[in-house]
């Protein structure tokens, strides 16, 4: 190679300075991101993927350091460089963009000036300024830039200030931009315009990219070569293809087993999980990081910290595997046994039904109808997954069935045969401990006052009126079935990681023995192996307790695993409701065929993508006829404008709420069409 | 099955309350603060053992004696050592004003934990109430107070404590909108918990810190408003040695030269209320870390 790398890591290492100790981040990791490559780094939370991306341009927070090793961007030393050089290197050469582009932007300056302001820096002003500022937008395919410049940075949606971000980002034309999880707080409608739009700008742009992401069909899908980041260390790194259908390290083949993919479903069987912890940081490291999680281990991994092995790729290149084994790493036995008995489906009336449920918000004057005209109806032991954009009504339906909104005058919702009262103050104790909820976020959820024993216990006393003896006994049954242990219970949430908590959180739900549990995004905030082990857990429960649920999540392979029922939700309207596997295999609503194709996939069978435009509507003026009409890729008419089509049974028990028949649908929706390239 | 349950081990090994407290023993503002309201609590306490002299006890024949070796910071009109006095007249000022901040503490955390847990009406008439009641001068409130109860140390209490409520009211309430809006209330809800208990029990522990910063900062106002009403004689009453009273029955002297029946006493307040202010300043800044 004669042209030098975009970015080379040589040894590095980053500690933080924590209780008055240096604690390590980062060990001793290399790595080189070509002139024009793009780079994914994955793991999950706490291995160190963000300080990778703030070491680069040296700007770890107050208490990091970097205690060895080598940074050379473009050739030169950032390590050498003095401040102003530094100074010049952020503001030329690396462009960095972070996961929340509503804290990247300044609130209370217009778009326009913050992007004016990046070129005045380079000695442009005035009107050309703003000329090479509507350019940006242009070339982030923002479609009306003259607009967006005066506005500000709340007026816009979460895609547009992703753009906007990435728009400043490249302002300055940098040899080096850097994502760090770019696209994980957006809707999966938004999160593929956005990859595809990165896509798109690395054919036009000669920048090198380094990829964060904890989403392994992110990078699968935007990187040519990937890293896989383990307690600072990177144990396996190679072509994208090659590593993830081909993994050589059991912690790869573990995260990627962690998924629900290609229609896993909880009857099948149980997901694999990764049994232990991420090593603290700052944690001794005799051997390979990975030994105490990883089956396989022998004394020696124990012991002796295995080197990067060079293997061949298979294309000629070398790839790169930190394991003593890694011709075995596939023979890694499962952490979770699979199987399950499957529950015998039992025809029992239905638990839960709900009958025409409506919600109007007054928001500035105008009716907002947050969830219209929803009927649907479970039985015990049943899933119902709920799906659909931020803004399509999934959380308000969620609390108006508990009672924490009022829903409008009309609707019913019954309860084992009992119209339950509209507002939770006016339901019995016995309605209220049959339906109980898991938030998305336990540190919202759980009172960070009280003990894990508190919490627990006062569900107990309140849900299922127990007291003394009888409530210790109960307690500790209920610990140990969401596999928590007694020193758990004296400690409070902030002690506990992230899917400890939610434990917690399903164990008071479950504190009354419920009938219906509402699941709203109770994975979104965990890491991929702490959601498998949190969804065989529900599933666990399911099966034992009878308890249905309603299942809440913008993870479509999330929702399929859980759900034996499907509600697809557009702007508080039903789109399609039916049997889950016929809800995924199709034919189906165009919404939810654009949802799924949304989706990014680890392995890339597909090849027609369907790209919404936009955002999804304002509820408080939604489009006349078919609401979806603004944005369907498949309108055919005036008709979508003009009337809206009512939710036509397509199979038994599968309703879809679209003009075009469902043998048209069934045509349309045909795989393997051919596709004009 | 699955995920072996430990504690990972880089959790914090103190507590949240322990942090904070560490992290006031490393604040030199706190420790400064702290300091000098200490010396003065040890003055309240056992001032007159050691002043030299009996700080109510007359000597006309020695009156208006500048500082000197005998009387360091001199003597007042009618001879009484003014250092004895400002030792021990950190005595009164120490009792009423905390005991006003307590009242107005509890009188405004209750208030203001059940506008924010109920908002809409409860809360728009609540707060009106409290905004009209803030817009009067305390110095007013306190003339009513005393032209109807008469002049004590409970009304001067009362009277702080009263008007200094809806000030923490408002802090707490604020707090209370935010924490409102978390899930554990709505679990609480779904619990059928009743109100006192979300607001009490659920809501309450979490809004300590605000309270506390409030409370400290309060404290340094309510010394101050202590002072005030007793320099103009509607606080403490002679023939206490009380620093505002002091100076009240002395400024007419400053004009005759005789600066130090002033000037001491008037530099103990100031050095109390910046005490005070440090302290409250290091707590702030220990709880918003």
């Amino acid at each position: 190679m004669t042209e030098t790398n975009a970015l080379e890591l040589h040894d590095l290492s980053v500690a933080y300075r924590v209780n008055g100790r240096n604690r390590a981040v980062l060990r001793n990791l290399s790595l080189t991101i070509g002139q024009g490559e793009a780079y994914g780094l994955v793991g999950e939370s706490g291995c160190g993927k963000s300080t990778v991306a703030l070491t680069v341009v040296r700007y770890l927070p107050r208490n990091g350091s970097i205690t060895g090793g080598a940074i050379s961007l473009d050739g030169q030393d950032v390590m050498k460089l003095d401040a102003w050089a530094l100074r010049r290197a952020r503001a030329d050469s690396v462009s960095m963009v972070y996961q929340d582009p509503g804290k990247a932007l300044n609130p209370s300056l217009r778009i326009g000036r913050q992007l004016t302001e990046i070129f005045e820096l380079g000695g442009v002003s005035g009107q050309a300024a703003e000329d090479r500022a509507i350019a940006m937008l242009n070339r982030v395919r923002i479609s009306d830039p003259k607009s967006v410049m005066q506005r500000y940075p709340h007026q816009l949606s979460g895609g547009m200030q992703q753009r906007v971000a990435i728009a400043m980002a490249l302002a300055n034309d940098p040899t080096m931009l850097i994502l760090d999880e770019p696209t994980t707080g957006l809707d999966a409608t938004v999160e593929a315009e956005v990859l595809d739009l990165i896509a798109q700008l690395r054919q036009e742009l000669s920048a090198s990219i380094l990829f964060i992401s904890h989403n392994l069909a992110v990078v699968s899908n935007m990187c040519d070569r990937v890293g896989v980041l383990y307690a600072g260390m990177l144990v396996e790194e190679g072509p994208t293809d090659r590593v993830f259908s081909d993994p050589r390290h059991p912690y790869t083949v573990a995260l990627l087993r962690c998924l629900p993919r290609g229609g896993q479903r909880k009857d099948h069987g149980r997901l694999d999980t990764i049994p232990g912890f991420l090593p603290g940081i700052g944690a001794t490291i005799k051997g390979c990081a990975f030994a105490d999680r990883c089956a396989l281990a022998t004394d020696r991994c124990r012991t002796e910290l295995p080197p990067l092995y060079e293997l061949d790729d298979g294309h000629g290149g070398i790839r790169l595997s930190r394991c003593h084994y890694h011709e075995q790493a596939q023979a890694l036995p499962r952490a979770t046994p699979s199987d399950v008995a499957a529950p015998a489906r039992k025809e029992a009336p239905a638990v839960l039904r709900v009958e025409g449920l409506n919600k109007t918000y007054a928001s500035h004057g105008h009716a907002l109808r947050a969830v219209k005209d929803v009927s649907v109806s479970l039985r015990p032991g049943e899933t119902l997954g709920l799906v659909g954009e931020s803004g399509s009504g999934k959380t308000t339906f969620a609390r108006l069935l508990l009672g924490l909104v009022p829903p409008d005058e009309g609707g019913t919702i019954e309860l084992e045969g009992k119209t339950l009262a509209p507002r939770l103050e006016n339901r019995s104790d016995d309605q209220i401990k049959a339906m109980q909820i898991v938030f998305q976020n336990p540190d919202s959820a759980l009172n960070r006052s009280h003990s894990i024993r508190h919490l627990i216990s006062r569900a107990l006393k309140r849900l299922a009126g127990l007291k003394g003896a009888a409530l210790q006994a109960r307690l500790e049954e209920l610990v140990r079935s969401v596999r928590l242990t007694d020193r758990h219970l004296a400690v409070k949430p902030r002690q506990l990681s992230g899917g400890l908590k939610q434990r917690v959180a399903i164990a008071r739900a479950f504190a009354g023995e419920p009938r219906i549990v509402v699941c709203d995004e109770p994975t979104s905030a965990l890491d991929v192996s702490v959601q498998a082990a949190i969804l065989n857990l529900l599933a666990d429960l399911q099966s034992k307790e009878d308890v249905s649920y309603i299942f809440i999540s913008h993870d479509l392979g999330v929702v399929r695993y859980l759900s034996d029922k499907i509600a697809v939700l557009y702007l508080g309207r039903i789109m399609e409701l039916g049997p889950s596997e016929n809800v995924f295999s199709g034919p189906h609503h165009p919404y939810t065929e654009a949802l799924l194709s949304a989706v990014p996939k680890l392995d890339q069978t597909e090849t027609a993508r369907i790209r919404l435009d936009g955002e999804i509507p304002s509820a408080t003026n939604p489009p006349s006829g078919c609401v979806f009409h603004t944005r369907c890729p498949r309108k055919i008419g005036a008709i979508c404008e003009e009337k809206e089509p009512a939710l036509a049974e397509a199979e038994p028990g599968h309703t879809i709420r679209c003009h075009i028949p469902y043998a048209e649908l069934a045509r349309l929706q045909a795989p393997k069409q051919p596709v004009p390239a | 099955m699955s995920s072996s349950e430990t504690i990972p081990d880089n959790t914090a090994p103190r507590g949240p309350w322990a942090e904070v407290f560490f992290s006031l023993l490393r604040s030199p503002t706190f420790l400064v603060g702290l300091g000098i309201v200490l010396f003065w609590v040890a003055c309240a306490l056992f001032g007159e053992h050691f002043a030299p002299y009996d700080p109510l006890a007359d000597d006309i024949i020695n009156a208006l004696a500048p500082p000197s070796g005998e009387h360091w910071f001199g003597t007042d009109q009618i001879g009484r050592d003014v250092f004895s006095r400002v030792i021990v007249g950190s005595r009164d000022i120490l009792t009423v004003a905390p005991l006003a901040t307590l009242l107005a503490t509890v009188a405004g955390t209750a208030l203001g934990l059940f506008t924010g847990y109920f908002k809409g009406i409860v809360d728009d008439i609540v707060s009106r109430i409290l905004e009209a009641f803030m817009a009067i001068p305390v110095v007013i409130v306190a003339l009513l107070a005393i032209v109807a109860l008469g002049t004590s140390k409970a009304t001067v209490i009362v009277v702080i404590g009263l008007s200094f409520a809806p000030i923490i009211a408002r802090t707490v309430r604020s707090a209370v909108l935010a924490e409102r809006e978390l899930d554990y209330v709505a679990a609480a809800q779904l619990r059928h918990e009743s109100a006192l208990h979300t607001m009490f029990v659920e809501i309450l522990p979490n809004v300590i810190p605000p309270i506390l910063v409030e409370t400290t900062v309060r404290l340094g106002y309510a010394i101050f408003a202590v002072a005030t009403l007793s320099f103009m004689g509607f606080g403490i009453q002679p023939p206490s040695p009380d620093w505002g009273l002091s100076i009240s029955s002395n400024y007419g002297m400053i004009g005759g030269g005789f600066w130090w029946t002033v000037l001491f006493d008037a530099l103990a307040i100031a050095s109390l209320v910046i005490g005070v202010n440090l302290a409250a300043d290091g707590v702030q800044g220990a709880l918003n870390d």
